[in-house]
């Protein structure tokens, strides 16, 4: 059994920001991935990170207004408040840290618009924003020698003694079950957009932390709230980033046309992506698009603004569409991109409630997409995903640290957690019997869940989709495991990770049903209008025995009342 | 289209551990890529065969592998490129790395490599209350770096590394520059002392190689060169590297052209009596085979031009500093 004050599970922006900020208050933590820390999916994110400076004439509470007008008003603003007021010291210490910005004239941090913001304040490296936070934070782990268990798979989280006291997990390379205790354990695994086909998302973004803190009896919150981003590749469905939009790109319709006039008048393509995302939807349903997508135009951006700027971008292009975007439009449609919802925390990272307002549990803390604070409520603005992971990844951090040192390490039964994991894995190795695959049944849930989960939905969709879910979850229980091995056994992993996508996916599915108005992404024809009266609330599931439970927590709201939402 | 991909098979719990290859037949879209063709293959044919893949838009790094030969990532790769005329594509794991199984490298000595340039910020000072100031120039420069996305192609296909494991390879040491060349650092001498170690910057053969099969461009080549200048400038002379560096620069401007008879001599040093002897036998050879260059070494016609472009070079240093290896790498 291995020991530690804290352990994350993740390591990505919100796992690393988490760790160094514990490892920083002289906490024993450690990291734990299933990949390779530098290969986590928060290397996706191309355009930036947001923060409000008020030496420039910028404030907190305009990038927090601009951040619950996204939301369609449903991000708790106490954590919207927090995020936005922390964010300039965050960017700050990432600079300090190594992080090369990119700058202005005048050698200081230079910045570049984004959607659903009155402001340019998005601070950037390139389109490799993502990376460059990566590999900072990798730097600080190797730097500080922080334990880092790299290409280890979490099985379970151990419940005992009434908190979170750890969890099981294997060694991916030997095949090897280990238990490694910690007083307290952050979640930062990231979003499940393999439970959606196509996505934007990486082979990875399988929902496991999610599923697992649901699983060991955390609640689901927001979960209908999935973001499909504007502009993603047709079939492969990789993203474009939004900062093509942001140094001005347009979208055009077939006739040539910068349809989004119709939609959002003064904001145009930078409105907010759910906005941006039915504008282009509608066009396609109208007749209005190319071949099942609207036209990404970049061409007036000129050739060297592009290859500084947008190189990553330029790149795919060429590579997977075969088109040079500073010579042509590039056919884009709305994609699955980022899961709003995830594990009901406070502002402190934490899953449960010390007053017992909602289900949760002790010892366990979230940050990042697999957590839902709820600071993106309906909708996420671009380049504010990357400041949750580092100012709610290093909040849980510290939390987690101060929650180690009121307790002692649980009094576990090793031998007990290794053979009941030991058990189920075998389980699943042994069968033969099915023709079903894995692949299979992951491509029925993902196209599920693209269909009746779309930009637009409806009852009869959804529930449509719901009984396909429920059916594969039935057959996932008897797919056969084709590869019997022990060593770096892939096979064994997908199909673990398939059980947590379809947690999700039943989870996402049962929320959107829930919630009968249409607000932020959850768009849906039949409750076409969002209705504050009733549903200015969030949706909160846990695991009950048969159907998940449903609760309901009331929106904080401190200074901005609901609006109507123009762009 | 209809591809074969043989794959170099490795399992590491067979009886007698033993890599092998195996053909697959794959039906895959006309643009779709080598990573296409596998993940389709462990999909729909074989769920035993592993590789590591994430993103699918090479940004993650985790699919470099040998295709036909070379190192690449499999995300990037065409198969169409790849599939000369029906010929079977072969799909190697990354070179220079110990094979785990089938497609996966174990990339330990990759990271315990990378972890020994010291690749973190080593500022001098109070931190400032805002930002350290830089140009975006600057910075921007050292994005082409930070491109990296250590994915291990250019380890793979190191000559150096094939036959000397000690050399940190051509990523640790572009990541190397990549704080050594950060305005913000202040550790500068310590770390051109570290770079200047046996299995640092002066091991590279300049092959080329790494900068050939670089996916994002990085050019890990031209970063160790830069990192040479600023090893000397830094005053680190004493190493045969460098000496054969400042040998060579000294021959060409005195003569125009190369006098590999002193070249040696000026490397080694005249009374490195060992080394001298060491390399006798490739006199020896060369005399026999009549390449030995001339006792007396002419100059070209023309040489005082040659001494001009020195003299032009000299003064362009001293302003600018613009002429320099550290040159905007090409883009992919």
């Amino acid at each position: 059994m291995y020991d530690h004050d804290v352990l994350v599970i993740g390591a990505g922006l919100a796992g690393m920001r988490a760790a160094i900020a514990a490892h920083q208050q002289g906490a024993d933590v450690a990291i734990m991935s299933k990949v390779h820390p530098v290969r986590s999916h928060s290397n996706a994110a191309q355009g930036g990170i947001n923060a409000a400076l008020t030496d420039r004439g910028d404030s907190w509470e305009d990038h927090a207004f601009d951040t619950v007008k996204g939301s369609d008003w449903l991000g708790d603003q106490d954590a919207i408040e927090v995020m936005c007021q922390e964010a300039g010291d965050e960017l700050i210490a990432l600079e300090h840290m190594g992080v090369i910005f990119n700058r202005d004239g005048g050698g200081h941090l230079g910045t570049r618009a984004f959607g659903g913001q009155r402001r340019a304040r998005t601070f950037f490296v390139a389109d490799i924003t993502g990376q460059a936070l990566l590999e900072a934070m990798y730097d600080q782990l190797m730097r500080w020698e922080v334990r880092s268990y790299e290409e280890w798979f979490c099985l379970e989280l151990i419940v005992a003694e009434g908190r979170c006291a750890g969890c099981v997990a294997l060694e991916v390379r030997s095949g090897t079950l280990a238990v490694i205790r910690a007083k307290a354990v952050v979640v930062a695994t990231g979003g499940l957009g393999r439970a959606f086909e196509p996505t934007t998302n990486a082979l990875i973004c399988t929902g496991d932390g999610m599923a697992l803190a649901y699983r060991a009896g955390a609640a689901l919150m927001d979960m209908e709230m999935v973001q499909y981003h504007p502009t993603t590749l047709k079939g492969s469905g990789i993203l474009i980033t939004e900062g093509a939009r942001g140094e001005g790109a347009y979208l055009l319709n077939k006739d040539g046309d910068r349809f989004m006039e119709c939609y959002a008048p003064s904001m145009m393509e930078l409105a907010s992506r759910d906005v941006t995302s039915r504008a282009e939807q509608t066009e396609i349903d109208a007749g209005r698009g190319v071949d099942g997508c609207v036209m990404l135009d970049c061409r007036h951006l000129g050739e060297r603004l592009i290859k500084e700027r947008l190189s990553q971008i330029h790149e795919i292009g060429l590579d997977l569409a075969e088109v040079d975007i500073t010579k042509e439009p590039i056919p884009v449609r709305p994609g699955m991109h980022y899961q709003m919802g995830g594990i009901k925390t406070d502002v402190e990272g934490r899953c449960w409630d010390p007053q017992g307002r909602w289900q949760g549990v002790e010892g366990l803390f979230a940050a990042g997409e697999a957590a839902c604070v709820s600071v993106h409520g309906g909708n996420r603005l671009g380049a504010n995903s990357l400041l949750d992971t580092v100012v709610f990844g290093r909040r849980a951090g510290q939390a987690a640290v101060d929650y180690s040192q009121s307790t002692g390490p649980a009094d576990l039964k090793e031998t007990y957690y290794l053979a009941q994991a030991k058990e189920r894995l075998a389980q699943m190795l042994e069968r033969n019997s099915s023709e079903d695959s894995v692949a299979r049944l992951r491509l029925e849930m993902g196209k599920a869940m693209d269909q009746g989960l779309g930009v637009f939905r409806d009852q009869q969709g959804m529930e449509a989709a719901l009984s396909r879910v429920l059916e594969v979850k039935d057959r996932y229980q008897r797919v056969p495991v084709r590869d019997k091995g022990r060593m770096f056994n892939t096979a064994l992993i997908f199909a673990l990770e398939l059980g947590f996508m379809l947690d999700c996916a039943e989870t996402i599915v049962r929320s959107a049903l829930e919630r009968k108005e249409s607000r932020g992404a959850h768009f849906r024809r039949d409750y076409p209008q969002r209705n504050d009266s009733e549903w200015l609330k969030h949706v909160l599931l846990d695991a009950a025995l048969e159907v998940p439970r449903v609760a309901y927590l009331p929106v904080t709201i401190t200074r901005w009342p609901p609006e109507k939402r123009v762009y | 289209m209809q591809v074969t991909l043989k794959v170099r098979r490795y399992n590491p719990e067979a009886e007698k551990p033993k890599d092998y290859w195996q053909e697959y037949n794959v039906e895959v879209e006309s643009a779709g890529t080598v990573l296409d063709a596998l993940i389709k293959v462990r999909e729909e044919t074989d769920e035993t065969l592993a590789l590591r893949c994430s993103c699918r838009s090479s940004i993650c790094g985790s699919c470099a592998m040998r295709i036909n030969g070379h190192a690449a990532l499999a995300c990037k790769t065409r198969v169409s490129a790849v599939a000369h005329q029906g010929e079977p594509v072969t799909v190697e794991p990354v070179g220079n790395l110990p094979v785990i199984k089938d497609l996966v490298a174990d990339f330990q000595p990759f990271w315990d490599k990378v972890r020994a340039v010291q690749p973190w910020l080593q500022t001098a000072g109070p931190e400032p209350e805002k930002e350290y100031l830089a140009s975006n120039e600057a910075m921007m420069h050292l994005a082409g770096v930070v491109n990296c996305i250590m994915c291990g192609a250019c380890v793979s296909d190191c000559t150096v590394l094939e036959v000397d494991k000690n050399f940190l390879g051509p990523a640790a040491l572009a990541k190397a520059y990549r704080f050594a060349a950060d305005p913000r650092d202040a550790a500068t001498s310590q770390r051109m002392g570290l770079y200047n170690q046996y299995g640092g910057v002066w091991d590279c053969t300049r092959c080329f190689e790494c900068v050939q099969v670089c996916p994002k461009g990085v050019a890990p080549m031209d970063r160790i060169m830069a990192l040479r200048e600023r090893v000397m400038a830094n005053g680190l002379k004493d190493t045969y590297g460098a000496r054969h560096t400042e040998a060579f620069t000294e021959i060409i401007e005195h003569s125009g052209r190369l006098d590999e008879l002193r070249l040696p001599l000026k490397t080694y040093g005249y009374t490195n009596i060992p080394k001298l002897i060491e390399l006798m036998p490739v006199a020896i050879r060369a005399l026999a085979k009549r390449k030995s260059p001339p006792v007396l070494h002419k100059s070209i016609p023309g040489v005082e031009n040659v001494k001009r472009i020195f003299k032009k070079v000299d003064q362009l240093q001293k302003g600018d500093g613009k002429v320099s290896t550290e040159k905007a790498p090409p883009k992919p």
